[in-house]
């Protein structure tokens, strides 16, 4: 789950974590207002999404005036920001960010996240700052230094001076970005942060270290223990049938295709999708049904998969395992029956009661292409939906 | 042979009592698998699905002498199971539970590696000697007992290439889901090693996914170590970066762990692939015939 800038730099600034004064608003008047309250002669209006890139594309303004910042907040809030991290779509503005404007004499770059192949927490840190770090890591990866921390022991100043050592900090500074580094490493835990980011870090006018951006990623499977950070979910910035899927347990992902996919189990449901793009065409979408599938799970599947306009096919693909497949075969028929299915349905069925399920596909006397293995499911899907609308 | 758990290995289910633990002990005990009792913090001195119920898997280790413990518990408490099941020196730990939060993983992960145990999973279908013991949720009934050893980090993906092979008649020596979080017990290195020196062994299959570098480290640790014949396939070539599929390992971030960077680390190292999946049993069978 992803928090906003805003939403993460409350945290950090609980956390003792060094921010700049700023304020949320969510109308142009209210941005005027906070800004006047944040006085000053210069602030920046920052978008809030969930999504990097923002200054690229005019998230992120400076206004040198209070009409400048409610001009700003006016054009930004109920537009869409499209950046390098959203889809085409974008993300929508509903909340903007003031923050009193500062001189950066310095930026840098510094995060922790869960590093998978050491199993545990790594600080990255680079004295290039404020751009994007996997570029920084292609081009010129001797600027970047990473620290992995060790679970038993945890973190070892030895290490985190070492770290200093490469981004050429005084030893005043040396000093706060220990204490970032720490405090960051807290927060983590204490959050179950899977990443938390800070790019860029500066040094402002005063030589002091500042989290100009904040950024934090809360693990997924932790959320059933953060509960206070669940309220902090905004479902605005969230693919809406993704987010009503896993509401009905099941596992969505919208793609650009038009051959739907119904599949139980994650890695079968990638698999599908892609003998649908070797075959020739495109998947609509990724959706594992889970390892438990019910008839109404089933039906409400096909809900979803037929939401979305571009669909010109459906393939369900069960290899039933605790799936049976005649309760599949009584779920797909109850929902042709009482949802308009108007396109293709291939179905390929295999494993537990397979018999049973192709039998009652077959009685039912709808109409459903029935496969007999992985390639002929895939073939058959492309054709129909290459097909579908042709005929009539 | 068959490698890690055969029809002598001794096995205790931690949540036995729940409908997951019950459900799944009374499959694996149907197969034949030597389930020797249960755990359920305050439930010791019951009987369930005829072995003895234990409070704590020390005392259920003592009094059964079980070798593994098959994990049902939900995720909120699985990591706790783990470190217990370690604790009491169980060398094989197979974790089914999907949903541990990953920073509960680091934990176990280095307890793990400071101990004698094991690890399988979390979130797998376990592992399966077929016609000896079947230690885990796989339907049973699709394997058969023979030549092919799997490594999966898929369930789903595991029984489509299980069936395949059990269909053109390799059969499987062992299959091990190696589960398809981001931090996990045994990987493909470790199954592999296993593998090789396994005489039933005379070819292997490997399931990766999209996600992390694992894949890239075995395409380089197979053209260095192993002689038997290997095939791999990778599921996600055409899935999108920065989303999650389902797996809560299976995502790419930026240009780590696409499907194309891993067919490509495995073609280098001259391990054959495929990429349907539909061709896993028939290249395998072509390269051991």
């Amino acid at each position: 789950m992803n928090l906003h800038e805003y939403q993460s730099k409350e945290l950090f600034s609980d956390a003792g974590i060094p921010i700049l004064k700023g304020m949320v608003a969510v109308s142009p008047e209210e941005a005027r207002e906070v800004a006047r309250q944040l006085q000053g002669n210069q602030w920046v209006v920052k978008a809030q999404v969930h999504a990097g890139g923002r200054g690229k594309v005019g998230g992120v303004k400076l206004a040198n005036n209070l009409d400048d910042v409610e001009l700003i907040a006016s054009e930004m809030l109920g537009s869409r920001l499209i950046t390098k991290q959203t889809d085409q779509m974008g993300l929508p503005i509903n909340l903007v960010y003031i923050e009193c404007g500062t001189k950066i004499k310095l930026e840098y770059y510094l995060s922790q996240v869960i590093d998978r192949s050491k199993e545990s927490w790594t600080f990255i840190v680079s004295s290039e700052g404020g751009v994007d770090i996997e570029m920084v890591a292609e081009k010129t990866p001797e600027k970047i230094t990473k620290y992995t921390i060790d679970p038993i022991i945890g973190i070892d100043p030895d290490q985190l001076n070492l770290m200093a050592d490469t981004m050429d900090l005084n030893v005043q500074l040396k000093e706060e970005f220990a204490g970032i580094l720490k405090k960051i490493f807290v927060l983590a835990k204490n959050t179950d942060a899977s990443q938390v980011e800070i790019n860029p870090l500066i040094v402002d006018q005063n030589n002091t270290l500042i989290a100009l951006d904040a950024k934090i990623v809360v693990e997924d499977n932790s959320l059933f223990r953060q509960s206070e950070l669940m309220l902090l979910k905004d479902p605005s910035q969230e693919n809406d049938i993704e987010l009503r899927a896993s509401k009905n347990g099941l596992s969505y992902v919208s793609l650009n295709g038009d051959i739907a996919c119904m599949v139980n189990g994650a890695g079968l449901a990638m698999a599908t999708m892609d003998l649908i793009k070797i075959h020739g065409g495109e998947p609509a979408n990724f959706l594992d049904v889970g390892g438990d599938a019910t008839t109404a799970r089933v039906k409400a599947a096909f809900e979803l998969i037929l939401e979305n306009p571009n669909v010109r096919a459906i393939l369900v693909n069960i290899f039933g395992g605790i799936v049976r497949c005649d309760v599949i075969a009584e779920g797909i028929i109850e929902a042709v029956q009482t949802i308009n299915v108007s396109v293709p349905i291939v179905v390929r069925l295999e494993g537990t009661n397979v018999q049973s399920g192709k039998a009652k596909l077959l009685e039912s006397g709808l109409e459903i292409v029935s496969a007999d293995n992985l390639s002929d499911a895939a073939e058959k899907a492309v054709k129909s939906a290459a097909n579908y609308g042709k005929l009539s | 042979m068959s490698i890690l758990v055969d029809r002598n290995s001794k096995i205790i289910c931690q949540g036995i009592t729940g409908k997951q633990g019950t459900f799944h002990a009374d499959q694996c005990i149907q197969y034949g698998t030597k389930i020797v009792g249960g755990v359920t913090p305050g439930k010791g001195g019951k009987e369930h699905l005829g072995v003895p119920v234990f409070d704590s898997v020390k005392e259920a280790k003592e009094q059964t002498q079980a070798d593994v413990s098959v994990i049902f518990v939900p995720a909120k408490y699985a990591a706790e199971a783990i470190v217990a099941a370690v604790d009491a020196k169980i060398e094989l730990i197979v974790c089914i539970t999907e949903g541990i939060p990953v920073q509960d993983m680091i934990n176990v992960k280095s307890k793990i590696k400071n101990s004698s145990s094991k690890l399988i999973g979390p979130n797998c279908p376990g592992i399966i000697t077929p016609g000896q013991t079947k230690i885990g949720i796989m339907p049973a009934f699709i394997h058969q007992e023979g030549r092919i050893g799997i490594i999966s980090r898929s369930g789903t993906l595991t029984y489509e290439a299980v069936y395949q092979t059990s269909k053109n008649g390799l059969g499987q020596s062992t299959c091990i889901g190696i589960g398809g979080d981001p931090i996990k017990g045994l990987n493909f290195i470790d199954c592999l090693e296993l593998f090789e020196s396994d005489d039933q062994t005379q070819g292997i299959v490997l399931v990766g996914e999209i996600g992390g570098s694992d894949e890239e480290k075995t395409a380089e640790f197979i053209s260095m170590n192993i002689t038997k014949p290997v095939v791999a396939y990778i599921a996600g070539i055409s899935a999108p970066a920065g989303k999650r599929m389902g797996h809560a390992g299976a995502i790419v971030t930026g240009k780590e762990g696409t499907a194309e960077g891993k067919y490509e680390a495995f073609r280098n190292a001259g391990v054959a692939t495929v990429e349907s999946p539909a061709l896993i049993g028939e290249t395998i069978q072509s390269l051991i015939a």
